[in-house]
């Protein structure tokens, strides 16, 4: 099967601390090789293509924007809200009653969100093309102060997402709602103080509905997690803080991803927090956007844009 | 003449507040980080401990959690001391509360100078300057007890962040039982015509004692109690000067970003008036007792009086 051999609980790996696990074979996986895909596994891998094609749209045009965190979680964002997640588009409110709940704490990767809110029907499509612009609900990072739908939660400052979604699960519990919250967590983000606060929370008050994604892409503004500030091992600093692991060795291949996340699914309720930590490619789908921290939060120039775009033909029709 | 019933803190008032929205509003949570004693919120949590979330030394993550736990209308109360309620955690707060509009209570407890002996690591003057800036965000600061209590009603019934600010001493408690209290409504607890004196929290009591001084001295003193800094009651404030054409503030807080200041801008936009102003000036506070803090800091009865009479 092509998803058993690709994700693996964290006890059956444990890496050296100070090996370097986010190798770049990674950025091989584009056009994703996944055999026995079915339909409607093969529709969101073109789905993914038309997102990635909205993210660098979407920051050229504005000449702003971060596209290598949200190329790297387009997979994530397809999978959890194509295969996962449960929810209602059409009639979005604050409190989502009986339905999973989604937090974004790395914010910066507004574009990926934005396209994919859009894609799965909370608001038009056309919208996308306001990013960033005076007067839109798409503002740079998502808020809910414009009234999006979709969104729960103001992000951008980082660290903060943790908490909030823990938040909201113990809300899901008090509530007596058995749907769950999944959040979305840079690994630079780690660094800042408030995640282990929210980490020890969790682990200590077993806070078994939520599932924290960590977007494991070895890079943040100034370069090389590692060589900014060393993370260690995401998946033994989560386990010793009481939550169970799981890890996406291939966060840019769409199957291994819906997969890993249904498992963490089935971990979930058992008394324990569940972290993922998912390795992706900073960049995924553009070459010349992979292998580097340089495209963080740079938009790419009209010849980089006809270079991108031609990478990543049209599946679902442009904004 | 209002008169002391007796002295209480009003973190008791606040606990007492909490208690009964326990009773009577099962929407009503509380988190507290590691300080439910100091709080009073320990009888909070000890009738509903379903409802009380304790979240340990990590106030950063309080605020977030409380954020969330407004997903299907609860209504969270955070507790912690004023320092730690506000800088501390002033991103998680405008970030994740104020900017997110989440229905969220912030409960501060041990502001200012009258916190004593702890010192000026704890004896946060800037709280409710960084509060009121913050779009959207409801500023109180009730003067004693019942005041408190009440307060801590209402705002379970108000939609939106709110900054609730109370302290540790106990102070006389001079306002009626079961009042009603009304967010942003000034009241009006002595007729004069001289000088308009607006005071906030603990500076209430000492503002009325002077004005009572003052009485005696020939000299007509309004004392007007500002429980809420925001939004502030201008339509109040600007018939009281109106009226006397002088206006005195008093508040246990910095002179720069507090109560003084939010209304020495109303005036200056609306009725550009003299005035004078009884806070902390520019200064850290340090250890001793709550007197001789108020002393030493200028924020005593006699302080006010002698800031009314530089008008004459």
């Amino acid at each position: 099967m092509w998803f058993t051999s690709l994700c693996f609980t964290f006890a059956a790996k444990k890496t050296h601390h100070n090996s370097r696990p986010f190798s770049p074979i990674i950025s091989m996986n584009f056009p994703p090789n996944s055999i026995n895909m079915n339909q409607d596994l093969q529709d969101s891998v073109n789905f993914c293509q038309q997102v990635r094609r909205d993210i660098v749209r979407m920051v050229h045009a504005v000449n702003s924007g971060h596209p290598g965190g949200s190329l790297g979680c387009t997979e994530f964002f397809v999978a959890l809200y194509r295969h996962v997640m449960t929810y209602d588009a059409k009639n979005f409110d604050m409190d989502g009653k009986g339905e999973d709940l989604f937090f974004l704490s790395n914010g910066h990767i507004s574009p990926v969100y934005y396209s994919v809110l859009a894609r799965c029907g909370f608001f038009p499509v056309e919208e996308l093309k306001t990013f960033r612009k005076i007067n839109s609900r798409l503002q740079g990072h998502p808020t809910t102060h414009e009234g999006l739908p979709g969104i729960r939660i103001a992000s951008g400052s980082l660290g903060q997402g943790l908490s909030v979604a823990i938040g909201a699960a113990l809300a899901k519990k008090r509530n007596a709602d058995k749907k769950l919250v999944f959040s979305l967590h840079g690994d630079g983000e780690l660094q800042e103080g408030q995640i282990w606060e929210a980490a020890m929370y969790a682990g200590s008050n077993k806070v078994d509905n939520l599932i924290a994604t960590i977007d494991a892409n070895g890079r943040q503004i100034d370069g090389n997690t590692e060589d900014v500030l060393d993370l260690g091992n995401i998946g033994e600093k989560f386990a010793a803080f009481g939550w169970e692991v799981v890890t996406i060795a291939a966060g840019n291949d769409l199957p291994t991803v819906v997969n890993v996340l249904k498992q963490a699914i089935d971990l979930s309720g058992r008394g324990k927090p569940v972290c993922i930590v998912m390795r992706t490619e900073m960049g995924a789908g553009v070459d010349f956007m992979m292998g580097s921290h340089k495209w963080h939060g740079v938009a790419p120039n009209d010849e980089q844009l006809e270079s991108a775009l031609a990478q990543l033909p049209e599946t679902m029709g442009d904004y | 003449m209002f008169t002391d019933q007796g002295a209480k803190d009003t973190r008791s008032g606040f606990g007492a507040g909490l208690l009964e929205l326990g009773k009577t509003n099962p929407k009503v949570v509380a988190l507290c980080a590691d300080l439910t004693g100091s709080l009073k919120m320990d009888a909070f949590e000890k009738e509903f401990p379903d409802r009380f979330y304790q979240v340990g030394i990590a106030e950063a993550n309080m605020m977030g959690i409380a954020a969330g736990l407004t997903i299907g209308g609860n209504i969270p109360f955070t507790g912690t001391f004023a320092n730690f309620s506000t800088g501390r955690v002033y991103d998680q707060i405008r970030q994740s509360i104020a900017y997110s509009g989440k229905n969220v209570k912030i409960c501060a407890s041990h502001a200012g100078v009258t916190l004593g002996e702890d010192g000026a690591t704890h004896q946060i003057l800037e709280d409710i300057g960084l509060m009121k800036m913050l779009p959207g965000m409801t500023v109180i600061n009730p003067c004693d007890y019942n005041q408190t209590k009440a307060a801590t009603l209402a705002i379970a019934e108000h939609e939106g962040p709110v900054y609730l600010r109370f302290g540790r001493p106990k102070v006389a408690n001079f306002t009626p039982e079961n009042q009603k209290f009304e967010i942003g409504k000034a009241l009006l607890l002595k007729e004069g015509t001289d000088v308009s004196l607006f005071a906030t929290g603990h500076l209430v009591w000492e503002s009325l004692q002077a004005a009572y001084a003052l009485e005696r001295e020939g000299i007509s003193v309004e004392v007007i109690n500002i429980h809420t800094i925001k939004p502030l009651d201008e339509e109040a404030i600007l018939k009281s000067v109106a009226k006397t054409g002088r206006a005195v503030t008093a508040e246990e807080h910095q002179i720069n970003g507090g109560l003084g200041e939010s209304i020495a801008s109303t005036l200056s936009r609306n009725l550009p008036t003299p005035m004078q102003m009884i806070a902390v000036n520019d200064s850290f506070g340090e250890s001793g007792t709550p007197d001789q803090l108020m002393k030493k800091y200028g924020l005593k009865d006699e302080n006010i009086v002698a800031a009314v009479k530089r008008f004459f």
